[in-house]
């Protein structure tokens, strides 16, 4: 989420990818996605001279004219350069002024703003040829230009220089800031903002000063003043629309904001979460939002409240914990802001929470060691959650915390229950909670040439037990890199370097130690189910070796870089990602049968991180032999880049393919919070009367993504019939059957997690009105999609009593 | 726009031992009123009438004490060679004492002189005692016989050779006139029925027994001798119920609190240790400066009196309701309640609407000024806390944002020493050694070119080198026995113990600061 604008005081626009999302300021839910650039967008900006619409620029080369509101494109200029930013102003109508590299520098280092003409003609794909260079050797980052008072003039900046360019005298100047005995290149400009009414040019510089430029429309006497309060750099400034105020964030993720003309008094909203990169303002003023640098939007009320935040998967600085799935939400956790877990809905491509592990103010500040959570696990039932967080200082010890959270089902979140502070004196490599659901205990092994384990001691004088360590072990003082647990948590192997040590929980006894010796252990894992006989292990020296732990011996072995194992938990197979030439393969294979199941080659650039298995909610009966290993659950992994990968099967897409395409039947209806609970109860009525007429003639467009109950009560009461008419429905909606439920969880379950956050809202119309529906008998002709036929007849076969009750009403 | 953190100050495990109602209990006794006797005191006994007096039998005189008073109501000396076993009858009017030359004397309580003398037991009487009825005397001696003897005619009744050692403890029966029993060094107890001439019950301790002591139902017995404590289950005739070794000395003495809930035990390792009687485990323990002999409880238990060998007796009485009060009052004048309730309880109308006040986070002053960034004014606020938890939570808060070494530096003389002072008191405690060591670095680190312009920051440096080395002999000492320790555990074990190494970093630490002592100093 690099650039965003406000279309209005509703709407919010970002880049985002290749698309550009489109986003309700009010509900924070995402509307819908332009769709159409080939490479990533790199600016969004809205028509001056038509308020519906919106120009977009992308690297593709292209600048696309969308309608917003419906999500339509309506043209297509081609410039043939990549596209860095764009700019418009209202003076300069049919122009648009865009930064792209210059043509005869083939190493692209330089970029020049050049006005591009926009061709006035019907097509939907015009090729924009007449450009015109405005600037030469501009900087390509979207903040770094600037147009100035009624488009009179444009700002650049880069390295040590402002340059403005007036365009009435088509002449432009520069003015260069001396680079300073000592403090170097910190004086160099990072962003320009120019005043709305007034010749002011605002510039922000590395060190953390603005400047505030005056009278400059010649050589020598200009002036400026500074103010100063960042001490980071100054990532973006931005001037409200009336330019009465002056907002500039950083690092410190504080939104400060400056009152112009009284440059001494400044509000200011501190701790919004990560640095800020980019800030925009509702043409109104009534609006801020500022775009973070750990993908996440923030929109403000006029400097005073937070009032929503919109929040993508978290890219923090990297993932150190695995990939887990919580076993109550089924979300994925891993690292998030710094500090915290993120609890992420894979369904509903949403982050459900983040939980704080380190509980502790974050100082925004450079080249300062923050404490980080590096492990974390979860038991097999959920109720247990531990983490592991370290920081290490420069030159002193490193300073572990275990920590171990209960889950509260009170407040549905995870309550700290017990810190160990120097769990280990070295750093912890792994921890894993025993999957027997009679004992929870907790393995952990570390550096320092021990495995801990620790149990729930019970204290009849407190209320609930802490935690404690129950057990020491080692063996011959070697580092134990790896430990894992079977299936039925009867049985420990833990890896000490070449030895793999087999320990029995109950009792603490070394049991047997395998040895296999080339290279140290890198990876361990137990077969699941049929297979639970075997422990896999891979190796440095390019081993993948079974073990049969019945006869305590190797089964087979193979060569193989295995830069990573995992097992399903739901069935036999194993997944082992390979590292190879700069690409990972994946293999999928069961323990018992060393020939793989399935097999690909070159997955993606680059190592892979982690993976994960996700259960699925509901068994894939897929036949097919090359995907049956993804019918129970889905294989998700995260690259070195930080991108989270999955696999899906082939029906999977056909049945998104034909859920979207039902989905665009719905969307030509205009689905409100009132239409879902009235709609289509007065829809059916009409139908009787046969009156072609639609109820809702005026399309509103809200947001469809969340439950209609809670749409329900945002929707203004002056809209809504009156109470007394609502209320039995309302109820009655509530008090939905068991049967009911189970049959809307069937039907969001056959769609996509793609669709799944409208198919939340979308789930009960659909079911009304085919309910309705099925009874008439114009529906009963052929023109019935496959999708629609199949939602019939499981229907026909679910009970409408609560229906046909609340239709009564 | 989430709120700011406070500083986390970590709660340590409280060392010590844990409150419990016991410990309330027998902790709430005033400091010990100390007598000094002629001689190690052998016998305590409290009068059963409502002054409870007690007798102390120590040498070769019984004085008598009244509650309260420190000075002897009434002394005994008509002995001629050390007495023992000064015990009241369970009227209070009559006192019966053994001799170590062998004559058993009873006194009235108001007289001086012995109202009947016993003679005819061949060597000293350790052991004497009434029978319920009042009319007979129960001695036991060393010429290894127990005799009966008759108060009105000062005649012998029957007399037991059964034991086989010497009898130095006994007791009769509150119940039964004619039950008793005596314990004896040839390690037996044996249960003494009056109306046969032998005895109905033995019992071995194992041990030579010093003490007995009956239940007030007299259902059990406990006997003590060696470093054991055994009780006895007399109606399964004479079962052992169950043997208690939580003493490193001889149990010398036994005594039952008021309520027959607690068992008292005391030793020669100077320890009295008060057991439940329910399930046998020490819930408290007292600590006294020499071996003791004798112990006993007032009624109620009101005053618990401890008789040693170097002649001392010791006397603690129970705090007072009236005095517990008195500290309360001490409590500072609270606002009334009506200022805190003030609209509160306030209960809404049906048609009020219920505006939620936010909820206002209170923020230590210490956070505020974190808040603001105003780091050293942080650490001065930490510094007046009391706590040296907070101190140091402040401290290693300060250390993480990387402002430890400005918020210490440009400190003045006195700011300074009040540094060093905290610095002095908390350095050497493990849990906060990690960060006030790296904190100590840091000082020698700014002010080491100002060493030598003030005395009194210099006094206390050289205290902190002084401490500083010391800890770490005492480290290097703990390390020696550690190492010897592993050791006996790896011969003596099959399978490996691992024993934490807190104790190595810790000194690791410290020697890294001496280092930097050296360097400066």
């Amino acid at each position: 989420m690099s650039n965003c604008c406000f279309t209005s005081c509703w709407f919010l626009l970002c880049a985002a990818g290749e698309s550009v999302n489109v986003y309700s300021t009010s509900t924070e839910e995402f509307v819908h996605d332009l769709q159409g650039h080939t490479d990533l967008v790199t600016g969004v900006v809205l028509n001056p001279s038509n308020h519906l619409q919106v120009y977009s620029c992308s690297a593709d080369g292209t600048v696309r004219l969308w309608d917003f509101m419906d999500g339509i494109l309506i043209k297509t200029f081609i410039i043939g350069y990549p596209i860095y930013s764009i700019y418009v102003s209202e003076k300069h109508g049919g122009v648009v002024f865009v930064v792209v590299p210059m043509a005869n520098y083939k190493s692209s280092e330089l970029f020049q703003l050049v006005a591009v003409h926009l061709p006035r003609s019907g097509d939907q794909e015009v090729e924009a040829r007449e450009l015109s260079a405005v600037l030469c050797d501009v900087s390509p980052h979207p903040g770094a230009v600037s147009f100035g008072r009624e488009g009179e003039y444009i700002a650049a900046t880069k390295g040590l220089q402002l340059e403005v360019f007036f365009f009435k005298k088509q002449k432009s100047y520069r003015f260069s800031l001396k680079s300073g005995m000592k403090k170097g290149v910190k004086n160099a400009f990072t962003c320009v903002s120019c005043h709305p009414k007034e010749d002011c040019i605002a510039t922000g510089h590395a060190d953390g000063k603005i400047r505030l430029w005056r009278n400059f429309n010649q050589k020598k006497e200009y002036t400026y003043t500074t103010l100063h309060w960042h001490h980071g750099a100054v990532n973006t400034l931005c001037f409200t629309p009336e330019g009465t105020n002056l907002l500039s964030g950083g690092i410190e993720s504080v939104l400060v904001h400056w009152h112009y003309t009284q440059e001494n008094q400044k509000d200011f909203l501190p701790r919004l979460g990560a640095a800020i990169t980019h800030i925009a303002v509702s043409p109104d003023g009534s609006l801020f939002c500022t775009s973070h640098s750990d993908n996440k939007i923030t929109i403000i009320q006029s400097c005073v409240k937070v009032s929503a935040i919109i929040q993508g998967l978290v890219k923090g600085d990297g993932v150190w914990t695995d990939l887990i799935i919580d076993p109550r939400s089924k979300a994925l956790v891993l690292n998030g802001k710094p500090g915290h877990l993120q609890f992420y809905s894979l369904h509903r491509d949403k982050q459900l929470y983040n939980l704080d592990i380190v509980q502790q103010e974050y100082i925004n500040e450079e080249g300062l060691d923050q404490f980080e959570v590096v492990k974390a696990a979860f038991d097999a039932r959920g109720d247990w959650l531990a983490t592991v967080e370290e920081r290490r200082k420069k030159g002193a010890e490193l300073e572990i915390n275990l920590k171990l959270w209960a889950y509260d089902k009170l407040t549905q979140s995870f309550v700290l229950n017990t810190t160990v502070t120097a769990p280990h004196e070295d750093r912890i490599t792994g921890m894993f909670f025993s999957p027997s659901p009679e004992t929870t205990m907790l393995v952990t092994t570390s550096l320092d040439d021990h495995f801990k384990a620790w149990l729930l001691a019970d204290h009849s004088d407190t209320k609930e037990g802490f935690w404690s360590c129950d057990f020491v072990g080692g063996y011959h003082l070697l580092k134990p890199g790896c430990c894992s647990y079977s299936a039925d948590g009867s049985l420990l192997a833990v890896g000490f370097q070449e030895v793999v040590t087999v320990w029995s929980p109950a009792s603490w006894e070394l049991l047997t130690t395998l040895s296999q010796p080339p290279g140290a252990i890198r990876d361990l894992c137990f077969g699941r189910l049929s297979c639970s006989k075997y422990l896999l292990g891979t190796s440095t020296k390019n081993q993948l070796c079974c073990w049969n732990l019945l006869t305590c011996s190797l089964e087979w072995s193979t060569p193989m870089d295995v830069s990573l194992l995992q097992a399903d938990p739901l069935s036999e197979n194993m997944a082992a990602f390979c590292s190879q030439s700069g690409s990972s393969d994946l293999f999928v294979f069961k323990p018992s049968e060393p020939r793989p199941l399935y097999s690909q080659k070159a997955l993606c650039t680059g190592k892979v991180q982690h993976a994960v298995f996700a259960p699925r909610d509901q068994m894939l009966e897929s036949c097919e032999e090359r995907t049956q290993w993804l019918n129970r659950s889905q294989l998700y992994f995260i690259t070195q880049d930080m991108d989270l990968l999955t696999f899906s099967t082939k029906t999977e897409e056909d049945r998104l393919l034909a859920s979207s395409k039902q989905l665009m039947v719905d969307d030509s209806v205009a689905v409100t919070p009132f239409y879902l609970l009235l709609g289509k109860h007065r829809r059916q009525q009409l139908e009787k009367q046969e009156a072609l007429t639609n109820p809702m003639a005026e399309r509103t467009q809200l947001p469809q993504g969340s439950i209609a109950i809670k749409e329900l009560l945002h929707t203004p009461a002056h809209v809504l019939p009156s109470a007394s008419f609502l209320c039995a429905m309302f109820v009655r909606s509530l008090l939905v059957s068991r049967s009911s439920a189970r049959e809307e969880k069937a039907e969001e379950e056959m769609e996509s997690e793609k669709e799944e956050e409208d198919s939340e809202g979308e789930a009960d119309p659909r079911l009304g009105e085919s309910a309705a529906w099925a009874p008439s008998e114009e529906f009963g002709a052929p023109a019935l999609t496959k999708a629609q036929e199949r939602e019939l007849r499981k229907v026909k076969t679910f009970d409408h009593s609560w229906l046909s009750s609340l239709l009564d009403s | 726009m989430a709120s700011f953190k406070p500083t986390k100050i970590p709660i340590y495990p409280k060392l010590g031992e844990k409150v419990t109602p016991d410990t309330l209990y027998w902790k709430n006794y005033k400091a010990p009123v100390q007598i000094k006797e002629f001689g190690a005191v052998t016998s305590i006994d409290f009068s059963p009438l409502a002054p409870h007096n007690y007798a102390v039998t120590a040498s070769t005189r019984i004085h008598i004490y009244g509650p309260f008073s420190q000075e002897p109501v009434k002394t005994f000396t008509r002995f001629k060679d050390t007495a023992y076993s000064g015990k009241f009858r369970s009227d209070g009017q009559l006192l019966v004492a053994g001799c170590e030359d062998s004559v058993v004397r009873l006194f009235d309580v108001s007289g001086k002189v012995a109202l009947r003398v016993f003679k005819g037991h061949t060597k000293g009487v350790h052991v004497t005692d009434f029978t319920s009825d009042c009319y007979h005397i129960l001695t036991g001696s060393d010429d290894y016989t127990c005799r009966l003897w008759d108060i009105p005619n000062s005649t012998e009744l029957t007399s037991y050779k059964e034991h086989t050692d010497y009898i130095r403890c006994g007791t009769t029966s509150k119940l039964n006139r004619d039950i008793f029993i005596t314990g004896s060094y040839d390690h037996t107890l044996r249960v003494f029925d009056a109306r046969v001439e032998k005895s109905v019950m033995t019992m071995d301790h194992s041990q030579p027994v010093e003490s007995v002591l009956l239940y007030p139902s007299e259902g059990l017995l406990v006997s003590s001798g060696g470093r054991y404590v055994k009780v006895w289950d007399l109606l399964k005739g004479g079962q052992p119920l169950v043997s208690l070794k939580n003493h490193h000395k001889t149990v010398t003495c036994l005594g039952l609190s008021s309520n027959g809930q607690r068992l008292l035990s005391a030793s020669l390792d100077r320890h009295v240790k008060i057991y439940n009687t329910t399930n046998y485990k020490v819930v408290h323990n007292f600590d006294y400066a020499a071996s003791i002999l004798s112990l006993a409880l007032a009624p109620d238990d009101e005053s618990i009196v401890v008789g040693m060998t170097n002649g001392v007796l010791s006397i603690k009485h129970r705090k007072s309701p009236e005095e517990k009060q008195e500290v309360a009052g001490k409590q500072r004048v609270r606002p009334v309640y009506r200022v805190f309730v003030k609209g509160r309880n306030y209960v809404p109308k049906k048609d009020d609407f219920f505006v939620s006040k936010p909820v206002k986070s209170h923020l230590a002053k210490y956070d505020k000024q974190l808040k603001r960034f105003n780091i050293s004014k942080a650490l001065d606020t930490a510094l007046e806390n009391r706590k040296p938890d907070i101190t140091v939570a402040v401290m290693k808060e300060l250390d993480r944002r990387g402002t430890l070494k400005n918020a210490l530096a440009g400190r003045d003389e006195q700011n300074l020493s009040q540094l060093l002072n905290f610095l002095i008191g908390n350095v050497v405690d493990p849990r906060f050694t990690p960060v006030l060591v790296t904190a100590t670095e840091m000082i020698l680190d700014i002010y080491q070119a100002v060493v030598g312009q003030s005395s009194v920051v210099d006094r206390q440096l050289v205290r902190l080198q002084e401490l500083v080395e010391r800890e770490i002999d005492y480290q290097q000492d703990l390390l020696e026995v550690l190492g010897m320790l592993d050791t006996l555990f790896a011969t003596s074990l099959p399978r490996k113990e691992v024993i934490l190494k807190t104790s190595c970093i810790l000194s690791i630490n410290l020697h890294l600061v001496r280092n930097s002592f050296i360097l400066y100093l």
